[in-house]
């Protein structure tokens, strides 16, 4: 055990230092288009992080991620939108950049998942599932009702305000100039890496059994000690965080936010995106937010449909369900030790 | 508090109350059904209905059904469709986690939401009902006809299906193998096919609620996805394993939320509460589901539920 711990912690740390390394050479290769889409995906990947420390971690179902990314979203919007919302006396007009509203948005974001976490204490499996699909689904009429802050059913537009980096110019950055779109595929990309790795070592260590011993069994976990109360919100908490700056970035990058740029669909893509990848698992979760950005893409090979993405989701959730509970992790797991038989074999 | 009161405006609000009020509780009496026999609270029972009520609009425009023909044929298909779904899809996973069955009714959600918009397009229909949109005077009162019908409809298919549950033999089966499956199979029931059954009767009671609520929501992929968070307000509210709890349930949140957007307005002093704004019809839904989760989760009418260690 002792030999292998080491090893395993190698390898995860040089699989790390590849990625980053392909994200790093990545834009030189593909069109700024395609750098738009795969900052996407970077932003997917942090809210598919945060909704599996809750689910996949610590077996909370959340169906309402997408109202969480929705308040990081329009906490960076309103912070830097200059159509002169006031709030309180003062009036919010290009007061920051947008890079700066990102940590606000994580902390508005996390305190609204903890204050959800609270009540959600007292409720279990299908009755959560129940009320986080209940928020996703009024979330965006309360963003529509409070339209001093957040205008309404039109929204808040983004684009060429002086707090958004360089939508219109282009972004210097160590001398370097990037196109808008590389500048926000290097962003949410560097985000998405530093928060993945923050996760690792967070669920690696004391609070990741904790939370995983609460997912396996709550009565087990505490009676050794392991206070639910505690981990429950705390999980609720940094969950809404992730989710709170992946919509910050979304806001960014879309230049645009209103009620409906968070349905009640994104919430559900979002769980698809998790146990695509697989549930307690952070390597498969790049398969999982490739499928959230690119599925609807690929699924109009199939048909010109509006309505085809979502059947190729369903299908999918639902066969991966039936076949393959594990997700791409869990199939990766079952092969691995099929190659290492294959590979070993005296010739 | 000055409040402009007028008795004949109440009653409206109460009668049309009741009317959207019953549609809630035959969803929420579905949801019920389901959760009664199988333990799954199914996520996609509003797209179910949806779906349903696409179909009776195909039969009605396409296929030159008269309304109840494509009614009644719409309820028979729909039967259909909810055993086929239990069968292959909600089977295989009844002992699963509970994360499983709700991510598969949800991938039910895409399915169904995305092959309606695939074949019907997503486009906004409108759906004739078979009740004149006039109103009659009673005490005062304007009453719409198509608010007593709805309700007539749904309180007849109610006293249809308790009789059916409480007189007919299937219906002791169907009682029997939700009450204690292991039981039933000793005694000779074919407790897989009644759970199947359950699921077809539901997905009946689905699609009343759909093709009553489309004359007023109109007809669109989406229409069902408030209904259903009233729904499971009301089935929460009258407690998720009490039929009678979901119809008092249903009725009791329709008169409210209508009762709520219309005179819901506090202005005195310094205290300004506006509560009637239709945005807020979907958040109090989910306050109401939160608040009965926390203070009573059993519900009205429900029994609190105990669990073995």
């Amino acid at each position: 055990m002792s030999q292998r711990l080491p090893s395993r912690t190698a390898s995860i740390v040089a699989l790390f230092v590849a990625a980053t390394a392909i994200v790093l050479i990545l834009p030189g290769f593909v069109s700024e288009f395609r750098a738009q889409q795969l900052a996407y995906v970077g932003i997917y990947l942090i809210a598919l992080t945060g909704l599996n420390i809750l689910t996949g971690y610590t077996g909370q179902i959340s169906l309402g991620h997408g109202a969480f990314m929705a308040v990081g979203a329009y906490t960076t919007a309103i912070l830097i939108s200059d159509q002169g919302l006031s709030i309180g006396g003062h009036t919010f007009a290009n007061d920051l950049k947008d890079v700066w509203t990102i940590p606000l948005a994580a902390l508005v974001a996390g305190i609204a998942g903890f204050l959800f976490g609270v009540p959600a204490l007292r409720l279990s499996g299908l009755y959560l599932a129940l009320a986080t699909f209940a928020i996703a689904v009024s979330a965006p009429a309360v963003f529509k009702k409070f339209e001093t802050f957040t205008g309404g059913g039109t929204g808040i537009n983004l684009f060429g305000i002086k707090g958004l980096t360089g939508s219109i110019s282009g972004v210097h950055v160590f001398g370097h100039k990037l196109a808008f779109y590389d500048w926000l595929y290097y962003l949410s990309w560097t985000i998405a890496l530093v928060l993945l790795a923050v996760a690792w070592f967070l669920l690696r260590g004391r609070i990741g059994r904790a939370f995983r011993a609460v997912r396996d069994s709550e009565s087990a976990a505490a009676s050794s000690g392991v206070s639910l109360a505690t981990y429950k919100t705390l999980a609720f908490a940094i969950s809404a965080a992730y989710a709170g700056v992946a919509g910050a970035l979304y806001a960014i990058a879309n230049t645009y936010v209103n009620p409906d740029t968070f349905p009640i669909t994104l919430s559900i893509f979002l769980l698809v995106g998790v146990v695509v990848g697989g549930l307690g698992t952070l390597s498969g979760l790049i398969v999982g937010a490739v499928l959230v950005q690119f599925l609807p893409l690929w699924s109009q090979e199939v048909s010109k449909s509006p309505g085809a993405p979502a059947v190729v989701y369903g299908v999918i959730l639902i066969a991966i369900m039936l076949a393959l509970p594990g997700g791409v992790a869990g199939l990766l797991r079952r092969v691995r030790p099929l190659a290492r038989r294959l590979y070993t074999r005296p010739r | 508090m000055p409040v402009a009161f007028a008795f004949s405006e109440l009653g409206q609000q109460v009668v049309s109350g009741l009317a959207s009020g019953s549609i809630y509780a035959s969803l929420a009496l579905a949801l019920v059904i389901i959760h009664r026999s199988t333990g799954v609270i199914n996520f996609a029972q509003g797209e179910m209905a949806m779906f349903a009520t696409y179909i009776a609009w195909t039969l009605d425009v396409n296929h030159g059904f008269p309304f109840w023909g494509a009614f009644f044929a719409t309820l028979a298909i729909s039967f259909l469709g909810g055993v086929v779904i239990q069968r292959t899809v909600i089977a295989p996973i009844q002992r699963s986690s509970v994360l499983t069955i709700v991510i598969v009714t949800i991938g039910l959600i895409l399915i169904l939401n995305g092959l309606a918009t695939w074949i019907w397009t997503g486009e906004v229909r409108a759906f004739d009902s078979p009740f004149p949109t006039r109103t009659v005077d009673i005490g005062g009162v304007a009453v719409s006809l198509q608010d007593v019908g709805t309700f007539g409809v749904v309180l007849a298919f109610v006293i249809a299906l308790w009789a059916f549950f409480r007189f007919t033999k299937v219906g002791l089966a169907l009682r029997a193998s939700a009450l204690n499956p292991d039981a039933s199979r000793l005694v000779g029931v074919r407790v897989g096919w009644m759970l199947a059954l359950g699921w077809g009767l539901a997905a009946m009671l689905g699609a009343v609620a759909g093709m009553l609520a489309a004359p007023t929501v109109f007809l669109d992929p989406q229409m069902m996805q408030a209904i259903l968070l009233y729904a499971f307000a009301a089935a929460i509210l009258g407690g998720i394993d009490s039929p009678v709890g979901a119809i008092v349930g249903g009725l009791l949140l329709g008169v409210g939320l209508n009762l709520i957007g219309t005179y819901a307005k506090l202005d005195v002093w310094f205290i300004h509460i506006d509560l009637t704004a239709a945005e807020l019809r979907l958040p109090l839904a989910l306050l109401i589901i939160l608040a009965v989760l926390l203070v009573r989760p059993a519900g009205l009418l429900g029994r609190p539920e105990v669990k073995r260690v």
